[in-house]
C-alpha cells in the first residue's frame, strides 16, 4: 500500500537474527500502523498466552512502529508498544523525533523486537544493513553520555559503510538510561535529551532485553504517496494553521504550570493532596529566563513548542532540559513541592538522564514523600534522605535510587501501585489511599476534581490506556473518546500539530498518502472500535503479577474522591452518581456489558472471535 | 534583475529550531520527494539542541570548482551558485575534500554530487524557514569582494561554536568531549 515502506524488521535478540516481514493491505487498512497495528501484532503473536507472559521476559515483544502519515504530516511520532509492565495490558506510547522518518527512509515501517540479548547490545540499522552490536561500554551510562558515544561511533560506522559520501549526518537514536536497564516499571524510552515514551514502562522492557539503544540511519526518500500534490497541499494547509497557534509556539506546554494550578485547580501538588497553588514563580515567564532556545521542534514541526533550558551557574550548573514541559513542571515540580524553576529544571534533567518517565517517576517520588510526611516511611528507610516537600537534592537522590533500584528505590521502582501494595504489606496498613494511579499507570498531571481541565469524570477510569492523559475515554464525543487518539497514535501524528485539524481532514491526508478512502464513520464505528476491544481484552486478561477486576477496577483513585481542600474550587470533586452513570453509558457506547467486558456480539460483529474465545477461556466471559 | 538574483544565504544557527522544513522544501523542489538525505541543505544535530543547517557558502574563490578533475562543477554566472553537471560527475569526492566546510555530498541513490543551486535565486529553504518565522536562513544580497569562504566551516566546528554559546564553556566541553 502507498505511504508504507512495505517492510518491517524483525529482530530476535536471543538468536541474534534479523528478518523482514510484511503485512497485507487488508491488515494495514484495518490497523493502520503505530498503536493499532501494535494491538494486532501483539494479539496475534502472544494473545493466546497473554496472562502468562511477564512483560520483562524474553517472550514479550517490543514494537517500534511508524504509520503511513509519519513524515507526511507536520511533526512526527513513532509508537512504542508491547505488553506493558505497568498495566499488564498494552499501551501505545508515542515519542517525537526524527526516528520514524529515518526508519522509513531506511526502508522500514517498524521494528518487531523479541528475545533477550546475552549481553548489553544496541541495534544499528543503516538502510538494509542491520547489526546487533555490543553496548557494554555504555551500559549504566546516562542519556548525555549514551548519546555522545553513540552519535560519534555511529557516524564513524556509517562513514565506513558509505565511503566518499561526504559528511555523515547523525542517525536517529532511541535509548534507555539506568532506569530502563534496571527494569524499573517507571522507565521511559528516550530520544534526544528529553523526549520520552514514558507511559507503559517500555524503557524497562528494553532493559529486560539487554537492549540499550536502537540507532537508525536511512538514506532513501519517504515512501511514494498516492497523490503527492494533494498530500503536500494538505501538509502546507495544516502548517499554515499551526503557524497561527501563537500561544503554543511561544510558550509550549510549559505555560501550563501556573495556569493549571492557579486557575483550573487540576495540577498535582504534594502527591495530589492539593491541586491548587498560586505560586507565581511557576509562570512561563519565570522559566523563560533559563531558555537558550525559544523554538525547538522535531522533523516537519511548525509548532516547535519545545524550549531548551540551561542552568549555567550555581549549584545546578550544567543542567540541560527542554522547557520543562507541563508534565515535568507538575510531576517534577509542584507534585514534589518544588516551586523554583532552577530546581525544577535540574531535577527534570536528572530524571531525563536516568531515563525515568517524568510522570511515573514523579508520581512515585511524591508518593514516597507523602508517606514520609505521615511518618510511615522513616528517614532511615529512605537511606538517610530528608524527603520533605521541596527538598530538590533529596528527591534527586531518591530518583537515582529508584533508577538503580538501591534500597527503598527497589520497591519504588515498581511504580506507585505496586509499591503501595508492597509497602502496605510491610507496614501492615493500607497505603493504597495515597496511590494516585489508574490500573498501575500513574495519571497525567491533569486532575478531574475541579471539572475545569480536559480530563473529566471517567476519562482515566475507562481508558484502555489507563492513566494516560493523551488517550481519554469520554461520552461527549461522537463514538468513543479514545477513537481520535487511536487515530493519531496509529497514523502516527503529533497531537500538538493536529489540535486544530479535524479527524475528517486527517483522513483526507490519509487518503492522499495511501490511496485508501476511510470515512469517519468507518473509523469510529468499526476500525478504532476493533483496536479498542483488543486493548480492553488485554487489560482485563492482565497477569502475571496483577489482574484487573471487571466492574471494579474502572475506578478513580481514592484521592480523586476527596474534595479539593483549597482554592477557587474548594470542596469540589467528581459526583459519584454522575460517574457511575457516565461509566455505564460509556460501556454501552463501546459495546461492553455492565461490568465493562466486551460483549460477545460486539466482538463477533468486529470479527474478533479469537478475543471472544480467549475471554471465555480466562473466565472473563462465561 | 540580474543583480537581485545574486544572493547569499545567511544562517543564524542559534535561531534554527531543528524543524527540518528546509530539508523538506529543498528535496521536494529538487527531487519531488520528501528526502532529507537528498536535500541540498542538511540539518546536522550532533548534539541535541544544536541544530546546524548546512549548505553551500558560495566561496568567492570556489575551491570545489577548481579542484574538480572532471569539470563537472562551475559557478553560475548569474546567481553565483555552484552548478553540478551530473553527467560529468564521477563521484570521486575531491570537491568534498577541497571544500573548507565539507558541504558537498553524494546523492544518496545516484552517482553524482549534490550542491545547493540557490534555486535559481528563489531559495525554497529560506521561504520554508521564513514561513515559520524562525528566520534562521535569510537571503541577503551578495556583496562582491566579501569573503564568504570565512563562513565555510565543517558541521563539527560550527556545532562546537554554537554549543559554547548556548550551553556555556563548561557544558560545551563536556558535550564535545
Ligand atoms: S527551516 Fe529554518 S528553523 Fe527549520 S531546520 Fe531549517 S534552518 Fe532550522
Ligand atoms: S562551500 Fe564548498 S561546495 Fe560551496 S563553494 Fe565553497 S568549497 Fe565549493
Ligand atoms: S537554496 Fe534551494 S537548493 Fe539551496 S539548499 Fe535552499 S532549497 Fe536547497
Amino acid at each position: 500500500m502507498m505511504g508504507y515502506a512495505g517492510n518491517f524488521l524483525e529482530v530476535d535478540l536471543t538468536e541474534g537474527s534479523v528478518k523482514e516481514t510484511s503485512f497485507s493491505d487488508e491488515v494495514l487498512r484495518d490497523y493502520i500502523g503505530g498503536r493499532g497495528l501494535a494491538a494486532k501484532i501483539l494479539w496475534d503473536r502472544i494473545g493466546e498466552r497473554w496472562e502468562e507472559i511477564d512483560p520483562f521476559s524474553p517472550d514479550n515483544i517490543l514494537l517500534v512502529l511508524t504509520g503511513p502519515l509519519t513524515g507526511f504530516i507536520p511533526g512526527t511520532k513513532v509508537c512504542i508498544s508491547g505488553k506493558s509492565p505497568q498495566s499488564n495490558g498494552m499501551i501505545g506510547s508515542t515519542i517525537a523525533g526524527e526516528f520514524g522518518v529515518d526508519l522509513k527512509c531506511a526502508g522500514y515501517d517498524g521494528l518487531i523486537i523479541t528475545g533477550r540479548a546475552e549481553r548489553p547490545s544496541y541495534i544499528l540499522v543503516c538502510d538494509g544493513q542491520i547489526e546487533i552490536r555490543d553496548a557494554t561500554s555504555i551500559w549504566g551510562k546516562g542519556g548525555r553520555e549514551t548519546l555522545k558515544h553513540l552519535v560519534k561511533r555511529s557516524v564513524e560506522d556509517i562513514k565506513r559503510l558509505r565511503p566518499n559520501y561526504g559528511e555523515v549526518k547523525e542517525p536517529s537514536i532511541l535509548y534507555i538510561g539506568p532506569a530502563g536497564e534496571n527494569r524499573t516499571r517507571v522507565a521511559a524510552v528516550v530520544s534526544k535529551y528529553a523526549h520520552g515514551a514514558g507511559y507503559g514502562g517500555y524503557g524497562g522492557v528494553m532493559g529486560s532485553k539487554n537492549l540499550k539503544a536502537i540507532v537508525v540511519k536511512g538514506f532513501g526518500p519517504l515512501p511514494e504517496a498516492h497523490d503527492m500534490e494533494k498530500a503536500i497541499q494538505l501538509f502546507d494547509e495544516f502548517s499554515r494553521r499551526n503557524f497561527e497557534i501563537e500561544d503554543f509556539r511561544r510558550w509550549g506546554t510549559g505555560r501550563g504550570g501556573y495556569h493549571f494550578g492557579a486557575e483550573t485547580s487540576s495540577e498535582p501538588i504534594r502527591n495530589w493532596q492539593e491541586e491548587w497553588h498560586n505560586v507565581e514563580s511557576f509562570k512561563g515567564e519565570e522559566f523563560d529566563k533559563y531558555w537558550v532556545k525559544r523554538y525547538w521542534g522535531d522533523f516537519g514541526c511548525p509548532v516547535t513548542c519545545l524550549k531548551l533550558s540551561v542552568i549555567r551557574s550555581g549549584k545546578f550548573a550544567g543542567a540541560i532540559c527542554d522547557n520543562p514541559d507541563y508534565e515535568f513542571e507538575a510531576y517534577m515540580g509542584t507534585n514534589l513541592g518544588i516551586f523554583r524553576p532552577e530546581d525544577n529544571i535540574y531535577i527534570s534533567y536528572i530524571a531525563n538522564d536516568l531515563g525515568l518517565c517524568g510522570i511515573q517517576g514523579g508520581a512515585v517520588l511524591g508518593f514516597a514523600a507523602e508517606l514520609y510526611q505521615r511518618g510511615i516511611l522513616t528517614r532511615e528507610e529512605l537511606g538517610g534522605l530528608e524527603l520533605s516537600w521541596g527538598n530538590t537534592e533529596a528527591f534527586t537522590s531518591l530518583a537515582e535510587k529508584v533508577a538503580r533500584r538501591e534500597g527503598i528505590g527497589g520497591i519504588l521502582a515498581e511504580g506507585v501501585y505496586r509499591a503501595a501494595l508492597k509497602l502496605s504489606q510491610i507496614k501492615g496498613v493500607n497505603l493504597l489511599q495515597y496511590a494516585v494511579h489508574e490500573k498501575g499507570v500513574a495519571i497525567g498531571a491533569h486532575g478531574i476534581r475541579s471539572g475545569e481541565d480536559f480530563a473529566k469524570n471517567i476519562s482515566y477510569a475507562c481508558s484502555v490506556q489507563a492513566g494516560d492523559h493523551t488517550s481519554l475515554a469520554s461520552i461527549r464525543e461522537y463514538g468513543s473518546g479514545e477513537a481520535s487518539s487511536i487515530l493519531s497514535d496509529s497514523a502516527t501524528c503529533c497531537t500538538f500539530t493536529t489540535f486544530d485539524i479535524e479527524v475528517e481532514e486527517i483522513l483526507q491526508l490519509y487518503e492522499a498518502v495511501t490511496g485508501f478512502r476511510l470515512t469517519r464513520e468507518e473509523w469510529y464505528e468499526e476500525k478504532a472500535l476493533r483496536i479498542l476491544q483488543i486493548q480492553r481484552a488485554m487489560l482485563l486478561i492482565g497477569g502475571p503479577d496483577i489482574n484487573w477486576r471487571p466492574g471494579i477496577d474502572d475506578e478513580n483513585p481514592p484521592r480523586f474522591w476527596e474534595p479539593l481542600p483549597s482554592g477557587p474550587y474548594k470542596g469540589k470533586t467528581v459526583d459519584r452518581n454522575q460517574f457511575e452513570r457516565e461509566k455505564q453509558e460509556y460501556y454501552k457506547l463501546v459495546g461492553w456489558d455492565e461490568r465493562g467486558v466486551p460483549k460477545p456480539e460486539t466482538l463477533r460483529k468486529l470479527g474478533l472471535e479469537s478475543v471472544e474465545n480467549k475471554l471465555r477461556n480466562t473466565k472473563i466471559i462465561d | 534583475m540580474v543583480g537581485a538574483r545574486r544572493i547569499w544565504i545567511e544562517r543564524d544557527y542559534e535561531s534554527c529550531s531543528g524543524c527540518r522544513r528546509c530539508e523538506i522544501a529543498c528535496s521536494l523542489y529538487h527531487e519531488g520527494r520528501v528526502w532529507p538525505e537528498a536535500s541540498r541543505v542538511r540539518v546536522f544535530m550532533l548534539i541535541p539542541g544544536v541544530e546546524i543547517p548546512h549548505l553551500c557558502f558560495q566561496c568567492e574563490d570556489y575551491p570545489c570548482v577548481n579542484a574538480c578533475p572532471s569539470g563537472a562543477l562551475s559557478a553560475d554566472a548569474e546567481t553565483g551558485a555552484v552548478r553540478v553537471d551530473a553527467s560529468r560527475c564521477t563521484s570521486c569526492g575531491v570537491c568534498i575534500t577541497a571544500c573548507p566546510g565539507r558541504v558537498p555530498h553524494l546523492h544518496p541513490r545516484k552517482d553524482h554530487i549534490v550542491i545547493c543551486d540557490l534555486c535559481d535565486g528563489d531559495p525554497r529553504c529560506v521561504e520554508a524557514c521564513r514561513m515559520g518565522r524562525w528566520n534562521a536562513l535569510r537571503a541577503v544580497p551578495r556583496v562582491e569582494g566579501f569573503s564568504y569562504r570565512l563562513y565555510a566551516k565543517t558541521p563539527e566546528i560550527l556545532t562546537s561554536a554554537v554549543a559554547r554559546r548556548l550551553f556555556g564553556e563548561e557544558i560545551a566541553r563536556e558535550v564535545e568531549g
